[in-house]
């Protein structure tokens, strides 16, 4: 039996970082059986943190940033194939174009894309976009280089605080709206959501909070938009960066646990079905996955992070050749980063997943810190600004569940360094921009998994 | 014997050859082995990394509840052994014309000049029958790239190279040996090459030249000048960079020797070149120790380190560690996942790491042709005496021809 796990057929649905890692990792584990690789896109996997940084400072071309292959995967690839659903009986993926592909066990990594404007006339002005793909990348650069008069992004998150970034480093004008008290507020909470606040306007941002976008406006081409609170934002490029949509619609008839957070599976990647049992031959990982943490609560994250991607899909990967007692939990302590406003901003654990934050090294005034999260007396989550070499401290911090506040003691302390402060972790539902590390319960059960639209 | 002598052990000079085994010997005691002399000993990878990224733990020698005697000390130490917040302040603002995000092109734009150095030391050793990798090859190029890069005019080279002599030289005076002897020589020469390399800046100052002292000298923005640290920074990269990048250079000509088949591995396949520089960083390290001083009384891995004492963490065996590396004793130039710790990790990773990577890389590729019909007089060499920066005072080959 565990000689046959390493033939056979293995399909995976999606090639981005995700399934491409899992292929080279299959490979590697000495999967010798056939492989196809199924992706909407046209393009072979390419690395997608470039997208809203390098490529839009106008570094780097957005078609640029292919992943390189640590191995040929030696796979029969489908790329620009919509996978339309997946028949779990007969264990075949539905094409949108082709035969069926007939599998013995299946990878599901078809990620995200970006939330749509939904007002489907307004979204679709000349000039109104929205940022994922490396094409969507390539037409904001050529947006951008074309020197536009003021660009509108809405969504104060990562991807929106990068754009806005981008595009005061190209010397554009740029306005962000943002629903909630602040950017970032939803991922990082109340603390370094002010930093955030502080870096947009010092970088000359033109931030709005607590406003939400009515209406956008123009005749064939995007001239302008509406806000809540009665003003009018004039522009020639608007940015939807309202968070991600998980890509689960072609599932809708499997059977499959999915819902709008994503694909409930096991520790091991396994995905479950609707009624909450496990699978053995569906597996899943990326962005598109949620998945039980022990360090959470068990609760089942969904996560939109690079790191995550890679680790998620080696474990999937092997599990997938691997009998039973050899398989591996996919334990991966969440981590993540991103660059702005010449700051660079990293993550590990679950901020969101806190009651209280203490900043441990530096001080928001010098524009370094460490800000340690806490949940009910323990470190659950660290983010550093322009102090990244601090974090694997509190990695260790996370993992061994030490208490919260952490021991004082480090050089660099601040004199509050002790008293912690609630970490004003608002709601998701009152953001446009969702978090990236959103904890979604307990239940694989698809309808407890609902989360209403946040427009 | 027992594991609290181990630090003296692998102290003695007797053990400088190979401190290889009493390193296992540490690892199996450890993670924390304390010391006879209340000091702690550190040789596993995890532990060390550990302590590299923890707060509470210090660089800064005036964390120790000891007080120190040593004169030849500047009140105020290079950045190399302080803390955050200071320590970042200073590093940030000497590696701006060093690296990026600020210079990200400069060492990389000194591969030419490196090779053309390396060339030239090189060819005036053709004609010899037997040579010292030390005093020919590993010890002349850093402090020759090393004054290109800060801006030391050609002519006080020579100059240059009598202060870093003393310096090293003086530093390498083993444990019972007369102190007060070495902190006079190490004083006299540190103030004045301080001086020397003050006056050098001030020359620099409005008539910049493309160099490091130029530029840390007409940094127009006051706050991002070192000022008063200017010369003790200036020292530390002199220093830091060269005694280490000897040490590389020489214990890869050693071990390429006694390895033959890598050696002809290498040959074939130079490409390999920068991957056998990281093994040789695991394999056979510059630095084998580094000691830190616990800033409160810090509970580690079952111990407490006491605030104010010495936790000598042992580098070169945490990259011998079979709990990390597969078949760690073993010299595998094209090693996968090779995250060694022989330039150290967290705040204080290697400043010179980029320089000292192309330097050994240029040296070893343009001895590689040499060493097929090279031999090792003596094996093992004479060794300095200095335990923590360990590496051969000399390596003298025969060259058959």
């Amino acid at each position: 039996m565990p000689g046959d796990l390493k033939e056979g057929r293995i399909v995976v649905v999606g090639a981005s970082l995700t399934g491409l890692r899992a292929a080279e990792k299959l490979r590697e584990e000495g999967f010798t059986g056939s492989l196809t690789i199924v992706g909407d896109e046209p393009h072979p996997p390419y690395d997608r943190p470039p997208l809203s940084k390098q490529v839009l400072f106008g570094e780097v071309p957005a078609n640029a940033t292919a992943l390189p292959m640590r191995r040929d995967p030696e796979a029969e690839w489908r790329l620009g194939v919509r996978a339309t659903g997946l028949d779990t009986v007969g264990k075949r993926v539905l094409l949108a174009d082709g035969e069926p592909v007939p599998y013995d066990r299946v990878l599901i990594a078809t990620g995200t894309r970006a939330r749509p404007w939904p007002n489907a006339q307004e979204a679709a002005l000349d000039g109104v976009l929205t940022l994922r793909t490396c094409d969507d990348a390539a037409l904001l650069a050529e947006r951008l280089a074309a020197g536009p008069r003021r660009v509108l992004v809405i969504g104060g998150g990562f991807t929106g605080s990068e754009i806005a970034s981008a595009c005061r480093e190209r010397g554009l004008d740029v306005t962000v709206a943002e629903r909630g008290p602040a950017p970032l507020v939803g991922a990082l909470g109340g603390t370094l959501a002010k930093l955030a606040a502080a870096m947009h306007r010092n970088h000359g941002v033109d931030l709005r909070c607590e406003v939400t976008v009515t209406a956008l406006r123009g005749h064939g081409h995007f001239t302008g938009a509406e806000l809540s609170d009665g003003s009018r934002v004039d522009a020639d490029v608007c940015v939807v960066a309202m968070g991600a949509v998980r890509n689960v619609e072609w599932l809708a008839e499997s059977g499959l646990a999915a819902g709008p957070r994503g694909i409930a599976c096991d520790a091991g990647c396994r995905a479950f079905n609707m009624y909450g049992i496990v699978t053995d031959d569906v597996f899943v990982a990326g962005d598109v996955s949620r998945f039980p943490h022990p360090l959470f609560d068990y609760q089942l994250l969904s996560l939109e992070h690079w790191h995550n991607a890679v680790e998620q899909a080696e474990v999937a990967a092997h599990n997938m050749i691997h009998p039973e007692p050899l398989r591996r939990p996919h334990l991966a302590v969440p981590a993540f980063w991103s660059s702005q406003f010449g700051l660079n901003i990293k993550s590990v654990g679950v901020p969101t997943f806190s009651d209280h934050v203490v900043i441990a090294q530096g001080s928001l005034e010098a524009r370094r810190l460490a800000v340690v999260y806490g949940y009910r007396g323990r470190v659950t989550a660290a983010v550093t600004v322009d102090m990244a070499k601090s974090l694997e401290y509190y990695q260790d911090l996370i993992e061994t569940a030490a208490q919260f506040p952490p021991v004082a003691g480090a050089s660099d302390r601040p004199p509050a360094a002790e008293v912690p402060i609630p970490s004003d972790v608002p709601d998701p539902s009152v953001l446009y921009h969702g978090p990236t590390v959103a904890l979604t319960g307990h239940l694989p059960d698809r309808r407890l998994a609902m989360m209403r639209p946040a427009v | 014997m027992t594991a609290d002598t181990l630090l003296e052990r692998i102290t003695d000079y007797a053990s400088r050859p190979d401190p290889w085994p009493l390193y296992a010997e540490l690892r199996e005691a450890g993670p924390v082995v304390p010391q006879a002399d209340g000091s702690h000993l550190v040789g596993t990878y995890h532990e060390i990394v550990a302590l590299l990224h923890n707060p509470r733990i210090s660089a800064d020698p005036r964390s120790s509840s000891r007080t120190t005697t040593e004169s030849a000390e500047a009140l105020t130490p290079p950045f190399l052994r302080q803390d955050d917040p200071e320590h970042h302040r200073l590093r940030t603002l000497a590696m701006r014309p060093f690296g990026p995000p600020h210079t990200p092109g400069r060492i990389d734009a000194m591969r030419g000049e490196i090779s053309r150095i390396t060339e030239d030391l090189i060819s005036s050793l053709r004609d010899r029958d037997q040579i010292d990798i030390v005093d020919d090859v590993a010890y002349p190029l850093p402090v020759t790239v090393i004054c290109r890069l800060l801006g030391v005019p050609r002519e006080d080279e020579p100059m240059f190279r009598e202060w870093t002599d003393v310096l090293v030289a003086s530093a390498d005076i083993g444990p019972g040996q007369d102190t007060a002897q070495r902190d006079e020589a190490m004083g006299q020469a540190r103030q004045e090459m301080g001086q020397y390399l003050v006056n050098l800046a001030e020359q620099r100052r409005g008539r910049p030249t493309d160099d490091l002292l130029s530029a840390f000298v007409n940094e127009p923005d006051p706050a991002l000048r070192l000022g008063d640290a200017l010369a003790e920074t200036a020292i530390l990269l002199l220093i830091a960079g060269h005694e280490t990048t000897v040490n590389l250079i020489t214990n890869g000509v050693l071990t390429l020797l006694r390895q033959p088949d890598q050696l002809d591995h290498l040959r074939r396949d130079p490409d390999l070149m920068p991957r056998a520089v990281e093994e040789l960083l695991r394999y056979e390290p510059p630095v084998h120790m580094r000691e830190r001083i616990p800033l409160a009384d810090v509970n580690f891995a079952g111990t407490i380190l006491p605030q104010g004492s010495s936790v000598i963490l042992a580098l070169a065996s945490g990259s011998r560690d079979p709990k990390r590396f597969h078949e760690p004793d073993r010299f595998d130039p094209a090693r996968p996942d090779n995250e060694h710790l022989g330039f150290g990790s967290g705040v204080h990773l290697c400043y010179g790491a980029p320089l000292a990577r192309i330097e050994a890389q240029t040296a070893l590729g343009a001895l590689l042709p040499h060493l097929a019909t090279a031999t090792l007089t003596q094996d093992p060499p004479p060794y300095r005496t200095n335990a923590m920066l360990r590496g051969p005072r000399h390596l003298t080959l025969r060259l058959r021809t």
